[in-house]
């Protein structure tokens, strides 16, 4: 009689790589609505263009590198990394802007490296990091809500014409880090487009993802370990520091939970499971150091939000936090952990 | 004794100091963000190289083992205050751009190395051969990433050449790309560990390709492993 050859995991999910990236650009769909419906047409336009330049670029470098197309193209993970970057930047970015970021993430972030699963850096965050050190001014360009047209934000974005000046506004982020003379209620007041208790109504932006995030979790996605561990450095760092809400206030913590990036951090970026830490304490421990360095990057740091910066450092601690972080194997008494000589 | 085309060809491409020996990185991405300020710290280099060489050869015979060391760096550190006065007289705007890398010349890898493997074993002319190769090898990788760098950051090339060459090149800048943002990165720091990556690769795949032509015609010897860690190619 022959036996077939079986060799383990003998129980299998269904997570294969292409269910799994298309969930998590499913769950994007809310924060895309929202922001589509805050700031116009500019978004979904950004979704459209990065994923083309994604496939675009991922084909040819795969190509380049003799590697087989159908197979790694479909499993959709250039296109998770467009959607997240085209969620991440400016809503009326130029299109060359979104091309660089784009490729940049693609070819420098992950094929280099060796491609999906390789790569030490979330692509995505590359890309976006690339983009905001080179351009500053585009990249800081967010516009008021519902101030830019279809025709005239399409024309703005691949160069037709330019946006009339005064279309771009400071986000609540960048208000609070120049604000040097007004209470934290007086800046408010003069800005009504901030809405009612996150930044500039991005509050709405934050909570749709908070909802694709616990999509994700539901769908068992994602675990909960990193996003509870930044939003809750985020939350007891934004707590500790909290000065009230005079004219150096470092802003509250429900502010820092509902503003700029970190709901999309919390659920999209951290939650990465190439370049995160592995096991569940050391998500923990990923999280709560993106969360502290969001923090120290928004209040005493140069740039108004840190989201991305603060990805990229932990995605350098992240294999120190994995060697010190192995959970205890079956059938030892202890877990191992730390560096061992000789090894 | 190695003739003066082997001298050449390793010098410029075989055994380059900038793609294949990753010697002197610390100039080779400072100061390598526009092409003026790569020219002048090639130029310097490769005349500090060339110099310290044939210094060297000249006093192999008397100096002996124990003292070499010593020796050879207070023969480079006058050759580079040389340069460094030099530069001071005739292209001082430069001379502060590129600040304290001049000084940091004495220290560079690159020249206390050839002073050691090349110039205390070799006669005088081949010495200060070996020494214009090297340092032209390390000045041309230098000057292709100040090119590539200055052409995505500002994208205009031979900006500010006057400062080298006088008044005469005050108007050499050609500008490739008009109304251009200014890819910041590429000036930046990482720019230019990005472009010097890029640049070994695009050595070794030409080196592959060249290899396999090789190969195609006549089965070559297979080429002995270098026993130094750090090195891109096969050192010979």
């Amino acid at each position: 009689m022959a036996l077939p050859r079986i060799t383990s995991p003998h129980a299998k999910g269904n997570n294969r790589t292409q269910r799994v990236m298309l969930l998590v650009a499913a769950a994007c769909a809310p924060g895309a609505l929202a922001l589509t419906w805050l700031f116009g047409i500019g978004t979904l336009v950004n979704l459209v263009w990065a994923s083309l330049v994604a496939v675009a670029v991922e084909a040819a470098i795969l190509a380049v590198r003799r590697r087989p197309l159908a197979f790694f193209l479909k499993d959709g993970s250039a296109l998770v990394t467009a959607v997240l970057l085209a969620l991440a930047l400016p809503p009326y970015a130029p299109w060359w802007l979104t091309l660089v970021a784009v490729g940049f993430a693609i070819i420098f972030g992950k094929q280099l490296y060796g491609g999906l699963g390789q790569n030490p850096f979330n692509p995505a965050m590359l890309g976006y990091v690339v983009v905001l050190i080179s351009f500053p001014i585009p990249m800081t360009s967010w516009p008021a809500p519902h101030s830019v047209g279809v025709w005239e934000g399409l024309q703005h974005i691949f160069g037709l014409a330019s946006l009339p000046d005064g279309w771009s506004q400071a986000t609540a982020l960048d208000s609070l880090k120049v604000n040097k003379s007004l209470t934290m209620d007086e800046l408010w007041a003069q800005n009504p487009a901030f809405g009612q208790f996150g930044g500039k109504a991005v509050e709405w932006v934050n909570l749709a993802f908070l909802l694709g995030g616990l999509f994700l979790i539901h769908k068992k996605i994602i675990s909960w370990h990193a996003p509870l561990g930044m939003l809750g450095a985020l939350f007891v760092m934004s707590l500790i520091f909290w000065n009230g809400s005079g004219s150096d206030s470092n802003g509250s913590p429900l502010f820092h939970l509902l503003t700029g990036a970190t709901m999309l951090g919390a659920f999209f970026i951290v939650t990465d499971p190439v370049s995160g830490a592995t096991s569940n304490l050391g998500r923990v421990i990923f999280g709560a150091g993106v969360g502290i360095l969001v923090y120290l990057i928004r209040t005493w740091g140069g740039y108004p939000d840190g989201v991305a910066f603060a990805v990229l450092l932990m995605n350098l601690a992240a294999p120190t936090i994995d060697y010190y972080t192995r959970p205890r194997t079956y059938g030892h008494r202890k877990a191992e952990r730390g560096f061992k000589l000789g090894e | 004794m190695a003739s003066y085309r082997e001298i050449a060809v390793n010098g410029l491409w075989k055994n380059n100091p900038g793609l294949v020996q990753l010697l002197g990185l610390c100039p080779l991405l400072g100061v390598s963000n526009s092409m003026v300020n790569a020219l002048g710290m090639g130029i310097a280099t490769a005349l500090v190289l060339a110099a310290s060489n044939a210094a060297v050869a000249l006093v192999r015979n008397q100096v002996t083992d124990a003292v070499r060391l010593p020796v050879f760096v207070m023969i480079i550190a006058a050759l580079t205050t040389c340069i460094e006065l030099l530069m001071q007289a005739f292209t001082y705007e430069l001379y502060q751009i590129l600040g304290i890398f001049i000084p940091l010349i004495t220290t560079n890898c690159i020249i206390l190395g050839r002073a050691e493997a090349f110039a205390a074993k070799n006669s005088v002319l081949h010495a200060s051969f070996d020494g214009l190769m090297m340092g032209a090898g390390f000045g041309l990788v230098m000057l292709a990433i100040g090119t590539v760098r200055e052409l995505l950051g500002t994208g205009a090339i031979l900006g500010n050449m006057h400062l080298l060459f006088g008044p005469i090149a005050a108007h050499w800048q050609l500008t490739l790309f008009s109304d251009y943002s200014g890819f910041l990165l590429a000036i930046l720091p990482p720019g230019a560990f990005l472009v010097l990556g890029l640049l070994i690769a695009l050595k070794n795949v030409l080196d592959e390709r060249a290899a396999e032509r090789a190969k195609a015609t006549a089965a070559a010897p297979a080429p002995a492993t270098s026993r130094r860690v750090r090195v891109t190619g096969v050192i010979e």
